[in-house]
């Protein structure tokens, strides 16, 4: 479905992603793990078109950049990481601009499917109640949900989420995390999601690319590349037994 | 706030209709000479279905004089308010007004210019100065959006506005520089510094009509993309708005109506910052409302500043941008603490 060549993102003298290469086919969740700073989020952001970037992506075959951005959204969603408003909207107001991409032509702009999917995605993340409040109240996991919500209105085909456990506590990581996972077992979609939480990579991907200061130190099916050993590399830390340390402490008495 | 909004709806599109029309007949009524409103109206009914004006009616007084002002300045009112709330949700800045962006004093600068050298057109008195203050507007934009696109090449709203500030300055010194070596030819200074709209007639009606017909619609039409930037440039452009495309269409479309509404009105401050914040509330920060609100509201506004600057201490005339200041600025720090204190 998504296929990068030699993607390479430069701020200036400074290399963020440095010639990373992957593939990711339909049914895949692919995590994009590694520590702060390793260039996933601005990975993320080069495939959403929002940075320059040098090498080839293609999106079910065609190259992304020839893809005008109403047609690209119909395709791909993005949850990004800094979702804030300025302004006092209503929460079914940001969720329904989510259809924005299939309302652009001069005369299509009757969108049929449009109330029932924006009503949809505010019943998934449990909005409903909340559709007349303004997000300028909201807490910072009922906002992550309200974005979240605009990119299930936005039924894409590739769902691209930097850190969609921002800001949400553990019932609606569960809660958001399996939502995904049943979204995703339609035919024809795909996940690629940065996660800091590894737990929560090496529960829900069935794929993941390592990064490591820009480059990719390691990919392929989840399993094969959160290894012990490539995992102490990248993080300069024996991860798994900080992982059963922790783990530990939850031992019944 | 929340409630208010939701009860928006067609009946207060009638309710905007009305106080308009209100606000104009009571400029035309009321001034150095008051007219009766019964002579007011019949002059406007039977002027409207082609009917004789009876004597004893001050026709010119108010067919020739008031009622084309009162347009000009509702026209002008609604452009600048409605340049306001675009690029308060264009920028996502509630700071922002046309003349943020510095096409304001851009276009002062040109008209400044003209009047200063003596550029005219044949047989259109005021040709030359809006040409130049629309052609330097223009100008103006093509710079900024320049400079700020060398500095940042994805044409970043903070750097517009960076930009945009300090070009105004350079601007406003520029103009403030002409005028002090030829003050003989300049008609006023405070004309470019506060604004008026006095001596205004139908051509100029005409002009600013077909801005805000063609640039105003463009602006309306682009409601839903001002949704999204309102709400972030990256979440606009996730879903699937083309950010600088759309970007430069309403930054030209702000340009070319502010450039008209200065050119004719001279610079008129705080109606584009303040307006569009009262129709906030009335309307919540959908542009879909808040745009036709914002250019009733900035019409509205306008009349009755217009109105206190002609009566307030009549026969001497204010310039419209003092009472727009004055009113404007202590209406701006209310909303400021009450919008601030709901939070």
């Amino acid at each position: 479905m998504l296929k990068a060549e030699h993607i390479t993102v430069r701020y200036g003298e400074h290399t963020v992603v440095d010639d990373l290469s992957f593939s990711l086919q339909e049914g895949q969740w692919l995590m994009l793990v590694g520590p702060n700073g390793a260039g996933k989020s601005t990975l993320i952001e080069a495939i959403a078109q929002g940075v320059p970037y040098t090498g080839s992506m293609a999106l079910c075959g065609r190259d992304i950049r020839r893809i005008r951005p109403a047609q690209l959204a119909q395709q791909l969603g993005v949850l990004s990481q800094r979702n804030t408003v300025g302004y006092a909207y209503t929460v079914a107001e940001v969720v329904s601009l989510g259809r924005y991409a299939y309302t652009t032509g001069i005369f299509s702009r009757q969108d049929k499917d449009g109330q029932a999917q924006v009503e949809q995605a505010l019943a998934l993340t449990g909005l409903t109640e909340l559709r007349h409040a303004s997000v300028l109240t909201l807490s910072g996991g009922e906002l992550q949900r309200v974005f979240l919500a605009q990119v299930f209105a936005q039924n894409p085909r590739l769902l691209i989420l930097d850190e969609p456990a921002n800001h949400l506590d553990l019932v609606y990581q569960k809660h958001i995390f399996s939502l995904i996972a049943q979204w995703l077992r339609q035919p024809g979609r795909a996940v690629l999601s940065v996660v800091h939480d590894l737990s929560l990579a090496k529960r829900y991907g069935t794929h993941a690319v390592l990064m490591d200061q820009g480059r990719c130190a390691a990919q392929g099916d989840i399993s094969t590349v959160l290894t012990p050993e490539a995992l102490q590399q990248v993080y300069s830390l024996d991860v798994y037994a900080w992982m059963n340390e922790m783990l530990s402490q939850w031992k019944k008495p | 706030m929340h409630k208010l909004a939701e009860r928006f709806s067609w009946k207060t599109y009638v309710l905007f209709t009305l106080a308009l029309l209100a606000a104009m007949v009571l400029s035309i009524c009321l001034g150095s000479v008051s007219i009766p409103l019964g002579d007011t109206l019949t002059a406007l009914w039977n002027t409207l279905w082609g009917l004789e004006i009876p004597a004893g009616i001050s026709r010119n007084i108010i067919l020739n004089v008031r009622l084309p002002r009162v347009i000009n300045v509702a026209l002008a009112g609604a452009a600048l308010s409605l340049c306001g709330a675009a690029m308060q949700g264009l920028l996502r800045n509630p700071l922002a007004d046309g003349s943020t962006l510095g096409v304001s004093s851009g276009a002062s600068l040109g008209a400044v210019i003209a009047l200063a050298l003596g550029i005219t057109i044949p047989g259109a008195s005021f040709g030359g100065t809006m040409l130049m203050a629309m052609g330097f507007a223009f100008l103006s934009l093509l710079l900024i959006l320049s400079l700020a696109y060398a500095l940042d090449r994805s044409l970043a709203t903070s750097s517009i506005i960076l930009i945009g500030v300090i070009f105004s300055m350079f601007a406003s010194s520029l103009i403030n520089l002409i005028i002090s070596f030829s003050p003989e030819n300049i008609k006023s200074v405070t004309f470019w510094t506060m604004g008026s709209l006095s001596g205004t007639n139908y051509s100029h009606a005409g002009i600013l009509t077909l801005a805000l017909l063609i640039c105003g619609g463009v602006i309306l039409r682009c409601a839903r993309e001002l949704n999204a930037f309102a709400i972030g440039e990256d979440n606009a452009r996730h879903i699937g708005v083309n950010v600088r495309r759309v970007k430069l269409i309403i930054l030209a479309s702000v340009s070319i109506l502010i450039g008209v509404s200065v050119s004719i009105a001279g610079t008129i401050g705080f109606v584009g910052l303040v307006m569009p914040h009262m129709a906030r509330l009335l309307t919540g920060p959908n542009h879909q409302r808040l745009l036709p609100a914002s250019m009733f509201s900035g019409a509205i506004f306008l009349l009755l500043a217009d109105l206190a600057s002609r009566t307030l201490l009549s026969p001497v005339e204010l310039p419209i941008g003092v009472v727009t200041s004055l009113v404007g600025a202590a209406a701006f720090i209310v909303i400021l603490y009450r919008t601030r204190k709901a939070r």
